[in-house]
Formats: structure tokens, sequence, C-alpha cells
């Protein structure tokens, strides 16, 4: 079932404009923006009921490019791997979308876009922008494309508050949800890491206030704030098996060069990193992770659950979004008496694993669809 | 995590399960019972397992499974979210046995309750005649690798039940291959029993 899927093949980026003055976005934070660009993709194709749409929510730094390659490009969308014909996320029989939220930097509306009152990127003039306000701007494309009810929102760390944000607002929109190792809302630990990331890139004088574009990036600060991020994103044990305490150059150095892969990995990440992200970009996607709270029954209203089925996926070794935080969302459907299942990976790839562990994730995601789309009519399995 | 020796449990308890009613499964295996109750009363079922590998067989036929204990996942579920909790052949790896009835009572109507029988002739002949741990069909781990945590048998149960007030509603007893009705604590290797608050007794 798993690993047999073929290629999506040659993709291209499309935009969606609305929010035009003087129909602004209404933000959470009671401000206002437009225009809004949506940048999105889009794979398979949509049936003639709209019935077979999937929306695909993208963690931290991705995109909207999730599967296939772009004309000329080499690298293949951020979950590939799942999404294409005959795999996980099936494009010959499911439409998926994947949109890239306001507040990024890939296409989309963020704080290095044009302010269309002055010409010049918004940078700190940018409002903060909040999960609820990233559904929002989802749900303006989904109009657009003509979808009333969504087959299933899915995805995993930011991506997963981004689909329990969809439920919360949007349940009679939504016939399924796959949250992955996400939470109702962040930790104080979680907050913790993330202000430390934005102080990183605030306290590098290149960072100007937020007012770099003219100058270049505060590279430094992004990189180690990238840097922190990685060694959140693997475990104790994928950092013993991809690194152990092996040595770049065979010898210490006695220096403060990079001595250890680790260390030259770090750095080689960090870098590429300052040459894709904007740093302003950094600070409001992680604020937007720390006001995100929808614990306290206001996942799933009074009547809210009735006909979304979840799958709900955690990983053992992942200790960002620890399993615990996947089974208070599981909780919580249970108090609700909602259509759950809840699977806790044994995975030794930490927070990663929502993007490596393509078996296991195909294992449930494919049936689940399935299930979904089909009910019990089609599919006969032997018992 | 089941023995299932043989599925007359399995029929058996498709029997009991009213059409289209809401049911919880403890420690519900690869789903192969969910999936009968499914099919054959169009029952809304959930199942409760701790295996990762049989959780996957849950989802591959189309059902809802959550992954995790049965001694924890109780608590949420508000009061009679089921018809009926099912404990087939969990019972006996159950530690907290008071707390997991009580929260079962709880949010089902009954509870639909199996067993292997620890008093069957065969597991007493090997205890007596050989001096050892009985080692049999339905109970068939050594005393060094079974998940086992508590043996009983059919009197212990209704013994168990009948302390604690416990209404039996029916009790089905199964040797081989068929059900037994002579002296079931004696004869029968697993017992399957129906059970409910007796609301009239404290």
């Amino acid at each position: 079932m798993a690993g047999k899927g073929q290629p999506v093949g040659v993709v291209e980026t499309q935009y969606y404009t609305f929010a035009e003055p003087p129909e602004l976005l209404l933000l959470e934070s009671g401000k206002r923006l437009g225009p809004v660009i949506l940048a999105y993709e889009t794979y398979g194709h949509l049936n003639r009921e709209r019935t077979n749409a999937i929306l695909v929510l993208h963690a931290l730094s991705a995109d909207a490019h999730a599967a296939g390659h772009h004309k000329g490009g080499r690298d293949p969308g951020w979950w590939d791997a799942m999404i294409g014909p005959g795999k996980a996320f099936d494009t010959d029989r499911y439409f998926v979308i994947c949109s890239n939220v306001i507040g990024g930097c890939k296409g989309s509306t963020g704080p290095s876009s044009v302010r269309p009152e002055t010409g010049s990127p918004y940078g700190l003039h940018f409002p903060l922008i909040t999960i609820r306000d990233m559904v929002e701007a989802q749900r303006r494309l989904i109009d657009h494309l003509g979808i009333e009810s969504l087959l299933c929102v899915v995805g995993g760390s930011m991506g997963g508050m981004q689909t329990l944000q969809w439920v919360a607002s949007y349940p009679e929109r939504v016939r399924s949800a796959i949250p992955i190792a996400t939470a109702l809302k962040n930790s104080p630990q979680q907050i913790a890491f993330n202000e430390v990331v934005r102080q990183s890139i605030m306290a590098d004088p290149a960072w100007r206030d937020g007012n770099y574009y003219d100058d270049g990036q505060p590279e430094k600060g992004l990189a180690i704030a990238r840097m922190i991020g990685h060694i959140t994103f693997m475990s104790d044990q994928s950092m013993e098996e991809k690194f152990s305490r092996r040595l770049k150059n065979g010898n210490y150095s006695f220096r403060f060069g990079a001595d250890f892969e680790v260390e030259s990995y770090l750095r080689y990440r960090g870098d590429s990193f300052v040459k894709r992200f904007d740093a302003n970009s950094y600070l409001y996607v992680t604020k937007a992770l720390d006001y995100f709270d929808v614990s306290g029954g206001r996942l799933v209203g009074a009547n809210g659950c009735e006909r979304i089925r979840f799958l709900v996926i955690s990983f053992k070794s992942d200790w960002l979004y620890p399993s615990y935080q996947s089974q208070e969302i599981v909780k919580e459907l249970k108090r609700k008496a909602c259509d759950v299942t809840y699977c806790d990976i044994a995975s030794t790839y930490g927070h990663d694993a929502f993007l490596l562990e393509v078996n296991e994730q195909t294992n449930l995601i494919r049936p689940f669809l399935d299930k979904t789309f089909h009910g019990y009519e089609v599919a006969d399995y032997a018992i | 995590m089941r023995s299932d020796g043989g599925r007359l449990d399995h029929r058996i308890i498709s029997r009991i399960v009213a059409p289209g009613a809401k049911v919880l499964d403890l420690g519900c295996g690869n789903g192969d019972l969910m999936y009968l109750l499914v099919r054959e009363k169009n029952a809304r079922v959930q199942g409760i397992e701790l295996d990762e590998a049989a959780i996957y067989e849950c989802v591959r036929k189309g059902l809802s499974v959550i992954h995790g204990d049965i001694e924890e996942g109780l608590r949420e579920y508000p009061d009679g979210s089921f018809d009926d909790v099912i404990l087939n052949q969990s019972i006996q790896q159950v530690k907290k046995v008071d707390e997991v009835f009580e929260q079962a009572l709880r949010i089902g109507r009954r509870i639909i309750v199996g067993f292997p029988n620890f008093a069957h002739l065969g597991a007493r002949s090997m205890l007596f005649f050989l001096g050892r741990s009985p080692v049999t069909e339905s109970l068939p781990y050594r005393w060094n690798d079974t998940p086992n945590v508590r043996f009983l048998s059919v009197t212990d149960f209704r013994r168990f039940c009948d302390e604690r007030g416990l209404k039996i509603l029916s009790a089905h007893y199964i040797g081989e291959g068929k059900e037994v009705r002579f002296r079931p604590n004696l004869f029968a290797k697993d017992a399957l029993f129906v059970i409910s608050k007796n609301e009239g007794r404290k």
C-alpha cells in the first residue's frame, strides 16, 4: 500500500487576491489587512459533486509547494512522499489544495510584502496575525474555488493547529480532520523556545526594528533561531543515529570551529535557511503559534462533531509537541463523543517524524480517507 | 491482544448487541469483533487498544480506534455514552479492575465481559496432576511470559458481581467450539457475562 505512489509531476504556484479596499480582512486583533494574496497549489481534480477536496496545511516555515516539482526546479514539495497518485493523499481520487499562510514569505501576504500605503515592505507595520486569521484567509480561498465542504483538513505541527482551528471555526464545512504532532495550545516550554527564537533575531543589530529590507536580513540572528528550531525538531536518539559524536575532521581542533558533525549540520541548516526565509515572518508566525489556544471546550461546540471524523497522530519521540498534547486533543473529542481515531507512532525521529514516517502515516490516512469518502459500502476487507 | 479461540464468543456478543447500538470495545485487538458488529448490527463502534500494530489493522478495516490504555482511557467519556461496553478477553490483563468496571458502568448501560475460566477442567488437571501452572487453549501463556495479571473463574466472577451488587443479565459459557450449560465452572473454557448496575440495590 505505502511507498508505491507515483510522482505528481510539474506543478505551478497560483495566486488568489482578495480583501481589496475597502473590503479589508478583519483580523482577530481588530486590525484590518488588505489586499491579501494567498499563494496556493492544487493537485488532482475536483470531482463534479465537489466532495473530494482536501486542504493540506503547512508548518512554521513551509509553503504552498507541498508536492510535485516546479518547472526547472529540482526540489519536490515538502510532503511529496504523502501526496500523489497512489499515495496517502491519492491525487487519482482527491483534489488536494495547499496554501501558504498569511504572515509567511512564500508568496502570501506577510511582513515582507509591499504595504499599499507606502510602497515599501510592511516590516513591523504588518499586523499581528493568528492561526484563526490564517484559517479565515484559507476559507476565502476555498470559497473562491467553489468548495462548500472539505473532505479533509490535515496538517502537522502548526498545520495541525490550523486543522484544529478549521474544526473550531467552520465545523459544518469539514468532514474529517487529521491533526498531526500538534496541540490545543502551546505550553510554556513551547512559548519559551519561540521567545528565544524571536530574541535571537531581534538581538541581531541587522534586524533594525524590522526595517532591514534595503540592507539585507539579520542573517546571524535568523540562523541561530533556525538552529534552535532544528534541535527541537529532532530527538536525542535521532541525533545520536545521525551524528553521534562524529568529528568533521577526525580530530579536535582546539578552536571554536565546528568540530562535531552536529555543529556543522546546524550551521549549514541555519545558513541555508536565511536564504529562503524572512526574519520578520519568523517573528510573526511563531507569535501566531503562541497565541493559539482552542483548549477548554473551544475546539468542538455543543453539536459540532456530529459528522466530523478525526484521526489524531503523534510520535513517541516528539518532545517539541509531545504525545500527551495529542492525547489532550483526543480527551477533548471523547468528552464531546466525537468519532476519533488516535495513533501514537513509535518513531525515533522526534517532531520531524510527520515529514519522515511515510509508511505508518500512509497506512492510517489512506483507509481513514477511504472510509470517510465512501463509508462502508465500497471497502470490503476479509476478516 | 486476545486469544480469539474460535469466533463463537464474537457470534454470541453479536447476538447480544442490539441493532444500531453504540458500542465501546476495550482492548479491541485487531478489530475483528468491532467489524462484525458494524456489519451485522450496524453498530456505532469505537475501540481502545494498546498495541500499535493492532491500531493499523483496525484503521485498515475502517474502524475508529484510540491508541491507549483502557485503565486511563475512560474518564473523559460522558455518562451513558454507550449502550454496551465490551471487555472481551481483556479484563484478565487489567490491574485496576474495580475502577475499570466502575467507569465502564458509568459510561455504558451494560458491560459485556469475556474471560478465560481459570477453573476449567483442563487447567485444574494440569495444576492437580502435573503440579504446573495451567497452559491451555484459552490460557496459552507460560508463567514467565503471560500478559495476564488476573486469574479468575466463573464462580469468582459471579461472587465479584454479587459483592458489588451488579446485576447479571445473562451468562454464556463456551467449551470446545460450542456453548456449555452443564457445570460451567468446570467445563467452560471461556465465559461471557452481560452485567449492569442493579438499580434497586446499593
